[in-house]
């Protein structure tokens, strides 16, 4: 994988809707059309800042395989305003992209080694592309596990590619959700609790979460008490991102930008931040 | 022989392992293999809670059942799982239902045999009640994290 962003990366390109996916209630996946340009190589982790034209900028992970450049996708889950007038488009339509930007999950490091990828809510569209490459290049990992907690039943998001993944042997997929009526026959029940459950060597796995900071931290701390070194704990981190360059400041996070530094931290270097209420 | 080979397959669960052989062997005389078939209730809330469980696999739902919203399920349990609490602690009644989702085994304990050995020896009663308390202080943690309602859409 190579990665080049646009020539000027405040200039935002505009791309076609080729596909629009309704995933569950308020969440969408839009495949754009990125032929003309070549495709759209990027790394597991980055984002694009996508423009509905007049409507703003928001900035939006890359959800793909990013082994198939030639077709971007985001999954968005509409709760503001940019992200409104995003749903409120369909296919054929145009919207402006600027990107890739921001750090990738360290996927080259973990190779070798468990891989733990924790998700929750809408936070399983970032990690997507790290579970695609894993499942390419599954022999150059160890065990490898998706566990993935979200509100109700009705929230799980990609449920058929979840259920095909459930289908290979030599990955480990467990769903969890917080709230569910008698008729649900899977797990409730937080995420924390698949973690302790979940088939892997703390001593040499490495763990990739995405989700509501809470979540992340909660996550992470049971990590830590199973044995997982936290240098090997991943993070990604949202804030107010707008330039995606580090230029404007919006995003600062303690002494890094997150569009520019992050989204991916390493969880040991950013876990006195997460706990400084100011930041 | 039989209480043995008991002994023996309740050391492996989460709870008790690494406790001493004494204590397990100790603690083995107050223990029943137990089954439950998916859909049937191990208990229902109100009912005397006369036994503690160690869940050896399948699944479980805890379940509360509210008027207007209908049963709602709590949390799942399964294997590796403890199960039980109100049997320690008076007035012994169940506060919420457990209905078996996928077949599970289990270790049965019996309540009374259980609290008159956690009196009886202290040690035995310090090393499997701080068990239970580690088991209880992640599901508080767990239940707090699901109390926040986390992936509720936030603007």
């Amino acid at each position: 994988m190579t990665v080049s962003s646009a020539p000027d990366p405040m200039l935002p390109e505009p791309l076609r809707i080729a596909r629009a996916k309704r995933e569950t209630h308020g969440v969408f996946t839009f495949e754009l059309d990125v032929s003309a340009r070549g495709g759209f190589p990027f790394l597991p982790g980055q984002f694009n800042m996508l423009y509905p034209f007049g409507a703003g900028e928001s900035a939006i992970s890359i959800s793909s395989d990013p082994h198939q450049p030639d077709r971007l996708e985001h999954t968005i889950r509409a709760v503001g305003a940019v992200t409104r007038a995003i749903e409120r488009l369909g296919r054929g339509d145009v919207v402006g992209v600027r990107g890739p930007f921001g750090s990738a999950w360290p996927i080259r490091e973990a190779e070798g080694r468990d891989l733990v990828v924790i998700a929750g809510g809408i936070g399983l569209a970032p990690l997507r592309p790290v579970v695609y490459h894993a499942l390419r290049r599954r022999e150059a990992f160890g065990k490898v596990a998706l566990l993935y907690g979200t509100r109700t039943p009705d929230d799980i998001l990609y449920r058929k590619e979840i259920e095909r993944w459930r289908g290979r042997l030599d990955v480990e997929v467990e769903v969890t959700v917080d709230t569910a009526g008698s008729d649900w026959r899977g797990n409730t029940g937080v995420v924390t609790k698949l973690i302790s459950r979940a088939a892997f060597d703390p001593g040499r796995a490495f763990a990739m979460i995405c989700g509501p900071e809470i979540m992340m931290r909660f996550c992470a701390r049971e990590l830590e008490r199973l044995g997982v070194s936290l240098d090997r704990i991943w993070i990604t981190m949202e804030r107010n991102m707008r330039c995606g360059t580090g230029l404007c400041g919006h995003c600062q996070f303690g002494p890094s930008f997150v569009c520019k530094d992050g989204p991916v931290y390493r969880y040991d270097r950013v876990q006195d931040l997460l706990l400084v209420r100011e930041v | 022989m039989e209480q043995e080979s008991l002994a023996r397959s309740i050391a492996q669960h989460p709870l008790v392992a690494g406790m001493s052989d004494e204590h397990v062997d100790f603690l083995s005389g107050c223990v029943r293999n137990a089954r439950l078939d998916e859909g049937q209730f191990l208990f229902r809330e109100g009912q005397r809670a006369d036994e503690l469980y160690l869940i050896r696999s399948g699944k479980l739902a805890l379940e509360i059942h509210d008027g207007a919203r209908g049963t709602i399920v709590a949390e799942t349990v399964g294997g590796g799982d403890a199960l039980g609490w109100s049997t320690l602690f008076p007035p012994y009644r169940w506060e919420l239902d457990a209905r078996g989702v996928h077949f599970a085994h289990l270790f049965a304990i019996d309540g009374a045999c259980l609290r008159a050995k956690l009196e009886a020896d202290h040690d035995f009663g310090y090393a499997f009640t701080r068990r239970l308390l580690n088991e209880v202080h992640s599901r508080l943690q767990r239940a707090r994290l699901q109390a926040l309602d986390v992936y509720r859409a936030r603007p």
